[in-house]
């Protein structure tokens, strides 16, 4: 394959450079506004950004000042993004839900100078906290609908005021935009990514061009994408998950990536586009699969016949593919007819026919999901990380997509168990640090590299990585062992029965869990025996229930990796303590 | 300077008098709405107003046109559009549909052309597509552009409804109670898009409301009918302290 390591030497603002002269006059970008596609060449791309960045130069945005990106996932969030980095700037991007107070902490926290945002929603949050934001110097807005009362306060900016005056200052120094792109270094900070703290106020790591670029040359060396490749961006850009693809994987591969008409149309408008590699939380994954289901349930008879026979086929032959076995030639054969004939015009029904993998991250998702996608036709695989390593650093590889683990690091990528049981890692997509935080820092990052994940795992015997849980969540009964509540949890959530599961037993005898089934599944289960019920409550004190509910514990304890794993039993029939205590 | 004007405006149905002698002034740019309990003839005065009816006596004039005697599409011509109050919508056709449906007077292309779709025939198309679209952004439908109207919720279809009405590229828009039958979220919604066609695309608004609080909050011009006669007019604070209509509405004390 061919090399592109020569790719780190560039800022992402010289890499679009590189991109308009190899590329300029292929598509880079695509909006959907007023029902059409909108296509933005490289060429397009570099200008709307040179347009921005010298425009933010003529308000007085230069060299480490900071710009407040909140924005839904519109074209305009990268042109101000890669604008403001062009001139030396650092962008941040800040969530569209947070409230005008913490926004207004945000602001003070990172020395923000101008907001862009994208429409009156947003404006009309920042100008609450107007006060308090003193260093504050313009907020740009996108979308001009309600702003008609702010035009005659200097304050406020529209984005097409903001090209003009870039333009203008094109004109007067035509090589202005060009010295300031040669001036970026690989290893500037250029975006502020803000970290989800659990406590106070998120932190914002200090993401650098080459923790990006890095990210997705390394990630596509696992899992190469064309030049044609589509991507849908709509996930948030505050978060680490869309800027890695934007910033990262786009920029590194030259695929091109769409902007969805609203929040609302997302799923819709994949549907057209047809992306060839997205990456989403477990929910999306989830809620794609009972769409199917609840077609396929509304659908005909002789429908639902020919699923059910090729779901069955096509999951014999996902597991043979998940673990890089070769097919016997019968169900080869099989399973090739239930492709042809059922599989992959249902994938195209959801618009995920193209894609060549997709990725889940963020929170596990249960194994019989990837059988489920795996068996449709769906490469979906588990990727493990953090924003402090950009996102992405374990992958799973194709032919070893084993749904317990997180699969392996991507080349370049070092990976360590410390002697508390910690996952450490080691990349060049390792920030900076979080800023204003030195302490902070210092127990993020070791001097020499390594990366504190704060989750507990270990690597099993293939060489995969297995995640258990936070290395601060994790609990020890009163014999000492230790078992962690979420890699519990999960196994429960697994089962399509339970729905919620929340484990005790810290420095108790034995573990226990408070159950949450399923109304839909379980309800289901019900009406299919002839079991009448009337509401949730009911549904749940139900006998025929609770065996349920038993047998599937039972089930998941007889499969536990440690006899202290096991969740305590308590048989109700004979209202005793059911043998599996410890 | 008002230049939408109805003058002593009668409506009689046999000895029933829906208005009697109404006369009510619109300014242009403003929302003015038409307030009054059931059965005092808002929606009469409006289908006076859009030509549904002719008034049996009394004139309405708008920018010195004579629309009394006016059937309802010259009315629309003249840029006058309405929505209704119990949706009047192809319930069988998608949103987009619909909305390019209420183009109609503006496809001025021959059967031939329409037939093999070509020169003038696609170019009116698009032109209508985009004006359409125009109105979509800014009632945001775009998640329910290809969806069957049947199959929407209340809400929208009253949103799907107004957007109709704002395809026509009015001058004044007619709203019958667009608020009716919708949640609090819903009617925060509307008030919105209400707002925006005054600011963003200066039309002038009139409606016709049963909810008192929302006219009172967003109305520039209040005027209150009761048993088809004008019992007061003017702004919220007027309205509110002008003794016939507290009577009308509360009853008296």
């Amino acid at each position: 394959m061919e090399n592109r390591d020569h790719l780190l030497q560039y800022s992402i603002p010289q890499l679009l450079r590189w991109r308009v002269k190899t590329s300029g006059n292929q598509t880079a970008l695509r909006e959907k506004d007023f029902g059409r596609w909108i296509p933005y060449s490289w060429n397009e791309y570099y200008d709307y950004t040179r347009r921005a960045s010298l425009g933010l130069k003529q308000i007085g945005f230069g060299r480490q000042d900071k710009i407040a990106l909140i924005c839904d996932n519109i074209p305009e969030v990268l042109f101000v993004a890669i604008g403001a980095q062009a001139a030396g700037g650092i962008s941040a991007g800040i969530y569209q839900t947070t409230l005008p107070d913490e926004i207004a902490q945000i602001i003070d926290y990172l020395e923000i100078s101008v907001v862009f945002c994208s429409d009156q929603e947003q404006v009309d949050k920042v100008l609450e906290i107007r006060e308090r934001i003193p260093n504050v110097k313009r907020v740009i807005y996108e979308d001009p609908r309600g702003m008609r009362g702010y035009r005659s306060d200097q304050w406020f900016m529209s984005i097409a005021d903001l090209y003009a005056l870039g333009d203008q200052a094109h004109q007067n120094d035509p090589g202005a935009f060009e010295n300031m792109v040669d001036e970026g270094r690989p290893d500037d900070v250029c975006h502020l990514c803000l970290t989800s703290g659990t406590t106070g106020l998120p932190k914002g790591a200090m993401m650098t061009h080459r923790n990006y670029i890095n990210m997705g040359l390394r990630l596509t060396e696992v899992d190469p994408l064309a030049a044609t490749d589509e991507y849908v961006s709509f996930l948030p850009f505050a978060w680490i998950g869309e800027q890695m693809n934007s910033f990262g994987v786009a920029m590194a591969t030259g695929i091109a990536i769409n902007f969805p008409e609203s929040v609302e149309t997302a799923m819709a408008d994949l549907k057209e586009i047809g992306p060839h590699f997205m990456f989403g939380a477990p929910r999306i994954y989830e809620t794609i699969r009972s769409q199917i289901w609840l077609k396929i349930d509304e659908s005909y008879r002789f429908n639902k016949l020919c699923y059910n026979f090729f779901m069955k086929i096509g999951e014999k032959a996902a597991h043979y593919r998940m673990t890089g076995r070769s097919k016997p030639p019968v169900l080869g054969v099989l399973s090739w007819l239930g492709s042809v004939l059922m599989f992959r015009p249902l994938v195209n029904q959801m618009g995920l026919s193209r894609l060549r993998r997709a990725y889940t991250g963020g929170a596990a998702l249960g194994p019989e999901l990837f059988t489920f996608y795996q068996a449709i036709g769906v490469n979906l695989k588990q990727i493990y990380g953090q924003t402090e390593i950009t996102g992405i650093a374990y992958v799973h590889r194709d032919g070893e997509v084993h749904p317990e683990t997180v699969g392996k690091p991507l080349p370049g990528t070092e990976c360590m168990i410390s002697d508390q049981g910690e996952i450490l890692s080691r990349s060049a997509s390792v920030p900076k640090g979080y800023y204003k935080a030195p302490e902070k820092t210092a127990e993020l990052i070791e001097p020499d590299g390594w990366l504190h994940s704060g989750d507990a795992g270990y690597i099993n015997e293939n060489g995969h990585l297995v995640v258990i849980d936070r290395v601060s969540d994790v609990m020890h009964n009163s014999r000492g062992e230790m078992f962690s509540p979420m890699f519990l949890e999960n196994r429960l959530k697994f089962s399509p029965y339970i729905k919620e599961a929340v484990i005790f037993g810290d420095q108790q005898d034995y573990v226990s869990a408070l159950i949450n089934i399923d109304p839909i599944v379980v309800g289901k289960w019900a009406e299919d025996r002839g079991i009448s019920f009337s509401t949730f409550m009911d549904l749940s004190a139900k006998p025929e229930v609770a065996d349920l509910v038993y047998r599937e514990i039972a089930r998941i304890n007889a499969n536990a990796e440690q006899p202290h794993f096991r969740s305590c039993l308590w048989d109700h029939r004979v209202s005793g303590c059911y043998s599996r205590r410890p | 300077m008002p230049n939408l004007i109805v003058s002593d405006v009668t409506l009689t149905f046999g000895g029933l008098h829906a208005l009697s002698s109404v006369n009510l002034e619109i300014q242009p740019g403003l929302i003015t709405s038409v307030i009054g309990p059931n059965g005092a003839g808002k929606t009469s005065l409006l289908n006076c107003i859009s030509g549904f009816y002719h008034p049996t006596s009394g004139e309405i004039h708008y920018k010195d046109r004579r629309l009394t005697k006016l059937a309802p599409h010259h009315v629309s011509k003249l840029g006058i559009s309405r929505a209704f109050q119990n949706l009047e919508l192809f319930s069988g056709l998608s949103v987009l549909d619909n909305l390019m449906l209420a183009r109609h007077k503006d496809l001025s292309y021959s059967l031939l052309h329409a037939v093999f779709f070509f020169g003038k025939a696609a170019r009116v198309e698009a032109e209508n597509r985009e004006n359409v679209e125009r109105v979509i952004d800014f009632m945001e439908l775009e998640p329910y552009r290809k969806q069957i109207v049947g199959n929407l919720s209340y809400g929208v279809q009253k949103r799907v409804e107004v957007a109709r009405a704002l395809t026509l590229e009015p001058e004044v828009i007619l709203l019958d109670e667009p608020m009716a039958g919708m949640n609090v979220e819903e009617k925060e919604d509307m008030v919105r898009f209400i707002f925006d066609i005054k600011k963003e695309w200066e039309i002038t608004v009139v409606i016709v409301e049963h909810d008192l609080g929302v006219v009172m909050d967003i109305s520039d011009q209040i005027y209150v009918l009761d048993f088809g006669e004008v019992i007061g007019s003017g702004n919220a604070d007027q309205i509110a302290s002008n003794p016939r209509v507290v009577e009308a509405y509360i009853g008296e004390e």
